[in-house]
């Protein structure tokens, strides 16, 4: 094993994908797995990157938030609202839809860069402690709450709707002959890029604006507000043909381009994770966990816990929006009812199977949820409806007997936290080390 | 800056909590003069650790001022306090004890990371440099507190001694020109509490720091404290040096009751 250890992890990483998927898309081309097998496998790695999201806000950031499902919805409606234009143009333009989204977003950071100068978090807190002299302390961060969204609101209808009107007219303007000059084929390819980032981006955004009031939350306080967002953008999705009529609303959108294949997902996967990796194993991350562990010690270490909690929060967000996107362009047709707020249970229970705060544990938990609960689809006719007793008791005993899930918070090959030590004498010897680590799984289980 | 002898370096006036109707602090006053060793005893539930708190921008401060080396940091963020140069511990150990020793100490170098998010997630060569200079520096404040061994290992694994020692590393990490150690010697034993005496002293002089320190064991305040300040009830009852304390009939009547402090006379 010291070999391996010599070789960077960069190398290991590039290694492992191209062979897992040559052998894979030689699976695919030779038959050896049906078709349903090849969706199950992509399906568990679009759900990977959705989970690995979660496991940003949950695992990483400690932040109790349900609603993963909502930017999963965003991300997926989103791009296929953008591809679907390419092909059918159902706002009268094939950039359409593209530049309705750019619109969207370039508001929206608008809105946010004016809202962030405004500095309008500090101010509230400022704002609640002056009143809390005047009124009772839960009055007082009732009104200052109140105030806050509807401060933000303002900016974001006014700087938002400006800055996103003149973005849309640009995008229309130029974006034909952008997009015209390059072969069909490969035009459709970079618009499904473009609309799987912008998808990512659009659930970043929602996520950032929506954890700016609710992440001074915690705990089960936090899970209800933003159950509470999970809930209106199901709403949203049920009605939202009465905005744009492609969507069709409680028909569920149908005719998305089927564009995504098994290099795009793991190509995505890939990306994602070893950002991931590249993410928390830096200053930055550090500081998340930090936050995590505690929040005052951390605000005490000078970082500002406020806004590493959005930080963990937005970036989860990004990770449910892409993962949307690849699903959206996999099925080829959304219905609300696949991002209900019980859906984001899903992503829950992968991050907690396979391991809080592990991103190995993480993928694993997504595929055998896919496998359990599509896998058992192989069962005899006659016991195919127990499917919904043996994946329920197979979570009850790895709980029962593994509560800190498959992984806990362990890492297997590149993705594992890389040591400080090495080049010291005086690093931790190997015994010390092992004993350190059977008192730390002891006394998380 | 430095070396221009006794400059102040906290000013506090008339800092008053209420906790809703209850009166936690009452018109607390304190001028700490460069490189002091300051002590602020008192009996349970005096508001030694509320006054920590509010200086240290964790509570609001009901009313009155905080001056830290002449800004006025009343109510400023804890953050913001931090960066101005306060440093803090806790009476219970407040590690991160999911990160390993390293990182508790490496968290206190982000603020001032030479390294963006981007470069961590490109890996570039600023990244290794900036990380690769925290790493050392940290490594350092490690080796002067004997935890170099334990780095890769969890804070939550650490023996309690340790556990101390490592919260106030890391807090001399944040580069403070002020060190407010709330109950350093709380659950030490006779032989660690001299050790903790010594280091003490001992980081006063190397990171020539000016320390306030809140602490129930006389030995500690009485030892190494160059004067005190003692409140009850969240009110100053006594100022002076550990010999007048040890002699004045309030701090006594304050500890021991006032029939104890009666029969003492």
């Amino acid at each position: 094993m010291k070999s391996l250890h010599r070789i960077p992890t960069w190398v290991q990483a590039l290694i492992f994908f191209l062979v897992v998927g040559v052998v894979v898309q030689m699976a695919f081309a030779q038959g050896w797995l049906s078709e349903y097998w090849q969706q199950i496998l992509m399906a568990g790695t679009i759900l990977a990157v959705s989970a690995l999201g979660l496991n940003l806000k949950y695992g990483y950031g400690g932040l109790f938030a349900i609603g993963h499902a909502a930017f999963y919805g965003i991300g997926a409606y989103a791009s296929a609202l953008v591809t679907k234009d390419w092909t059918t143009q159902w706002s009268g333009s094939p950039v359409g839809g593209l530049a309705g989204l750019l619109g969207i977003e370039a508001g929206f950071i608008a809105a946010a860069v004016v809202i962030s100068l405004l500095d309008i978090g500090h101010r509230r807190r400022r704002l609640r402690e002056r009143l809390e002299e005047l009124v009772s302390p839960f009055e007082a961060s009732v009104l200052t709450t109140t105030l806050t969204i509807l401060v933000a609101g303002v900016i974001l209808v006014v700087v938002g709707g400006g800055v996103g009107w003149l973005v849309r007219r640009a995008v229309l303007a130029v974006g034909p002959s952008l997009f015209g000059v390059l072969p069909e084929a490969i035009a459709q390819q970079v618009v499904f890029l473009v609309a799987l980032i912008a998808g990512a981006i659009l659930a970043a955004l929602v996520g950032f604006v929506v954890g700016l009031p609710l992440l001074n939350l915690t705990y089960d306080y936090l899970c209800i507000a933003t159950l509470g967002f999970g809930i209106i953008t199901y709403v949203f999705f049920n009605n939202a043909d009465q905005l744009i009529p492609t969507m069709k609303g409680a028909r569920g959108m149908v005719a998305i381009p089927r564009l995504t294949t098994w290099p795009w997902v793991l190509g995505v996967f890939a990306v994602a994770i070893i950002v991931m990796r590249n993410f928390i194993y830096s200053s930055t991350g550090r500081a998340i966990l930090a936050v995590r562990d505690d929040l005052t010690a951390a605000d005490t270490m000078g970082i500002n816990s406020y806004q590493y909690k959005v930080l963990a929060y937005t970036v989860g967000c990004a990770y449910a929006g892409l993962a949307g996107g690849l699903y959206a362009h996999l099925y080829a047709f959304l219905h609300p009812s696949n991002f209900t707020w019980l859906k984001s249970i899903d992503p829950f229970v992968m991050v907690v199977f396979g391991g809080v705060g592990s991103m190995t544990g993480t993928t694993m938990g997504a595929y055998v949820f896919v496998t359990l609960l599509e896998g058992l689809r192989v069962l005899p006719a006659e016991l195919i409806d127990w499917r919904y007793v043996i994946y329920p008791l197979i979570l009850l005993f790895v709980m029962l007997f593994r509560p800190q899930g498959i992984m806990g918070t362990s890492e297997l090959g590149f993705l594992k936290r890389p040591k400080a030590a090495a080049e010291e004498p005086e690093k931790v010897s190997a015994s010390e080390k092992a004993t350190s680590e059977s008192t730390a799984s002891g006394s998380e289980g | 800056m430095q070396s221009n002898g006794n400059s102040t370096v906290l000013k506090i006036d008339g800092l008053t909590k209420f906790f809703g109707g209850l009166r936690a602090v009452h018109d607390f006053d304190v001028d700490i003069k460069e490189s002091e060793l300051v002590g602020l005893i008192g009996p349970n539930g005096a508001g030694k650790t509320t006054i920590f708190n509010m200086i240290t921008g964790i509570y609001p401060v009901s009313s009155g001022r905080v001056m830290f080396q002449n800004n006025n940091i009343t109510d400023l963020p804890a953050h913001e306090v931090t960066h101005l140069g306060i440093g803090r511990t806790f009476q219970n150990i407040r590690i991160f004890p999911k990160l390993t020793v390293l990182d508790n100490v490496r968290v206190a170098y982000h603020p001032h990371a030479s390294y963006n998010v981007f470069d961590g997630i490109l890996r570039s060569p600023r990244f290794g440099r900036g990380e690769k200079e925290m790493t050392d520096r940290a490594r350092q404040f490690l080796s002067v507190f004997g935890l170099e061994k334990y780095q890769d290992s969890l804070a939550s694994n650490l023996p309690y001694g340790e556990q101390r020692r490592m919260e106030i590393a890391r807090a001399l990490a944040t580069e403070p020109d002020l060190l407010l150690l709330d109950e350093p010697a709380a659950g030490m034993n006779p032989g660690e509490i001299v050790e903790l005496m010594d280091l003490i002293h001992f980081i006063r002089d190397r990171f020539d720091l000016t320390i306030l320190l809140i602490e129930h064991q006389m030995r500690v305040v009485m030892g190494i404290c160059e004067w005190i300040t003692v409140i009850d009830f969240g009110e100053i009852i006594a100022r002076g040096t550990p010999k007048e304390i040890q002699n004045n009939p309030k701090v006594i009547e304050a500890y021991l009751g006032s029939r104890a402090a009666e029969e003492l006379k």
